[in-house]
């Protein structure tokens, strides 16, 4: 009886070690696959030079350009109502109907589908606002994409400083706000980087947000204002990779190359704060 | 003249009465304990005194609580004078993770933005020789305070108490994470303290309230059952529940 209780632990143990080292595997594939039959393509030329030759040559620089002017754009419009939001939820709102809604409403946004977004972008920003297909409106569309992701990760790091923090600080005559500026703020500030960064590895990414509200098929110089359309990583390598025939596979594993490398490398930068934080973190 | 008059003095939480009618006087420069067992209200009270049951949703007030003849319940109390005078010692001890200096100067950093450098080194100077660090950590300023021992970041954590000039000092069991090296110590420094400040301070622990006060009150379900010189409640006291609590019947 002993024995083959033992052994039935064993089992199931074995189970649960597969089922955890099946998550490893795509993750190990694709990285792999994307390296092998992108790196070739990488040299100075395919990533300083335009797309040449219908795309079918030349580099992606105003993709690469394109992308990390819609992030920043992106990041200058959600972090500070993200935080805000974040700063209100943890810190001053009650256990109201009112905000159970607005809590609810952040977990649905999370959820919406990315293509939905891009519609939504399109009717709000580009047709009502009349901002036109531009940098500014995919900004925002994807601005609006990473708001509950910065807003849930901020109010996580703002919680998860000590209620004592607090405490001792309002005993101390320090007002509210002083308190959360003093004291929250700095000790939520790496769990507040983390997420944000995350969230621009996410807006780095998504195709359907921009697809109605910036990107432009082949648009071979940089633009020139936030009113101006521009070319994307992920929308180019939908382009090549579908609408455009006979592109070297070269050229679209180094596109999916580069924009894979961009996201890990946040993600990674996002990794390392959040590491040397716990490690300097005593309570 | 008191320093904190307490006048039928009630608290609710929600439905919960927590504290029933507490008629009591807190004089200067003595050490006052509160006892009783779990639950009585004795933690509820000393946070009425600096108003820290605001924190609390849903709890209700009446009565009237006079801190140097002010009724610190009025809705337009200044807390911020408030809680500087009424400072609080926690239960766990609790310095900012700062340097042992930031810690000591937090407050009045925030208070006064352009504050000079002189001043602040000498009220951590000030501030440490009250709590008896300044010898051990004079040349350790610089250093996080949470690398300190638990008895040394007590001592800090009232020391920040003292930097904003706080003349009352509320103690939430302060020693009880402490072992008996470290409670003796601090025992000590509060008779210490008690030349300038008002020391209330709340214990479960009976033999402590017995060494270190000269004023005692037994607390029990919310009402003060007994309230008076130290000596006369634990060798004459009035009410059979004191006697019965102090002789360990029950609590």
């Amino acid at each position: 009886m002993k024995k083959n209780s033992h052994r039935t632990q064993k089992i199931a143990f074995f189970f649960l070690f597969l089922a955890t080292l099946l998550i490893v595997v795509p993750v190990g594939l694709i990285v792999v696959m994307i390296i092998q039959k992108g790196l070739p393509a990488i040299n100075w030329q395919f990533l300083s030079d335009v797309p040449r030759q219908g795309m079918r040559a030349g580099g992606i620089f105003p993709a690469i350009i394109g992308t990390i002017y819609l992030v920043t754009g992106a990041i200058i419009f959600a972090l500070p109502i993200g935080l805000l939001a974040a700063i209100y939820l943890s810190e001053y709102s009650k256990d109201s109907m009112l905000n159970r809604l607005i809590k609810l409403a952040i977990v649905n946004l999370a959820g919406v589908p990315s293509v939905v977004y891009g519609l939504f972008g399109l009717a709000l920003f580009v047709i009502f606002f009349k901002f036109g297909a531009s940098i500014l409106s995919g900004s925002l569309t994807l601005g609006i994409m990473i708001l509950p992701i910065i807003i849930t990760t901020s109010r996580e790091a703002l919680e998860s400083v000590p209620q004592s923090f607090r405490e001792v600080s309002l005993s101390l005559g320090v007002s509210k706000w002083q308190t959360i500026r003093h004291i929250v703020l700095p000790n939520a500030i790496p769990g507040i980087l983390t997420g944000t960064i995350l969230g621009l590895g996410r807006a780095a990414g998504e195709t359907a947000p921009i697809l109605f509200t910036v990107a432009a098929f082949y648009l071979p110089q940089l633009p020139g204002s936030i009113f101006d359309q521009a070319m994307a990583l992920p929308y180019h390598l939908y382009v090549i990779s579908t609408q455009v025939p006979n592109v070297d596979e070269k050229i679209r594993y180094g596109t999916a190359f580069v924009l894979l490398a961009l996201v890990l490398f946040m993600n990674l930068v996002a990794i390392i704060i959040r590491y040397k934080f716990r490690k300097k973190k005593k309570w | 003249m008191a320093k904190i008059l307490t006048e039928k003095l009630n608290l609710w939480y929600g439905d919960f009465h927590a504290l029933k009618d507490v008629n009591a006087n807190f004089e200067p420069n003595r050490i006052t304990a509160i006892i009783g067992p779990s639950g009585c209200g004795k933690s509820t009270m000393l946070r009425v005194f600096n108003r820290m049951n605001d924190l609390i949703e849903n709890v209700k007030t009446d009565g009237k609580v006079l801190v140097d003849g002010i009724n610190i319940l009025d809705l337009d109390a200044d807390l911020v004078k408030l809680r500087k005078e009424v400072g609080m010692v926690f239960q766990r001890p609790n310095p900012f993770p700062l340097s042992i200096y930031e810690n000591i100067v937090f407050g009045e950093r925030v208070h006064s933005e352009n504050i000079k450098k002189d001043r602040l080194d000498e009220i951590v100077e000030m501030s440490l020789k009250s709590v008896l660090l300044w010898d051990e950590l004079k040349d350790r300023l610089k250093e996080p305070a949470l690398r300190l021992s638990l008895e040394q970041k007590q001592r800090l954590c009232i020391a920040r108490l003292i930097a904003v000039k706080s003349d009352v000092l509320l103690m939430d069991e302060p020693c009880s994470t402490l072992d008996p090296q470290a409670t003796a110590k601090i025992e000590e420094l509060m008779r210490e303290l008690k030349n300038n400040y008002t020391i209330i301070i709340v214990t479960h622990n009976m033999q402590q309230a017995a060494r270190v006060s000269d004023d005692t009150g037994f607390m029990l379900l919310g009402e003060l059952v007994e309230f008076g010189r130290t000596q006369d409640i634990f060798t004459a006291p009035r009410d059979k529940r004191t006697e019965d609590y102090i002789t360990g019947r029950y609590g």
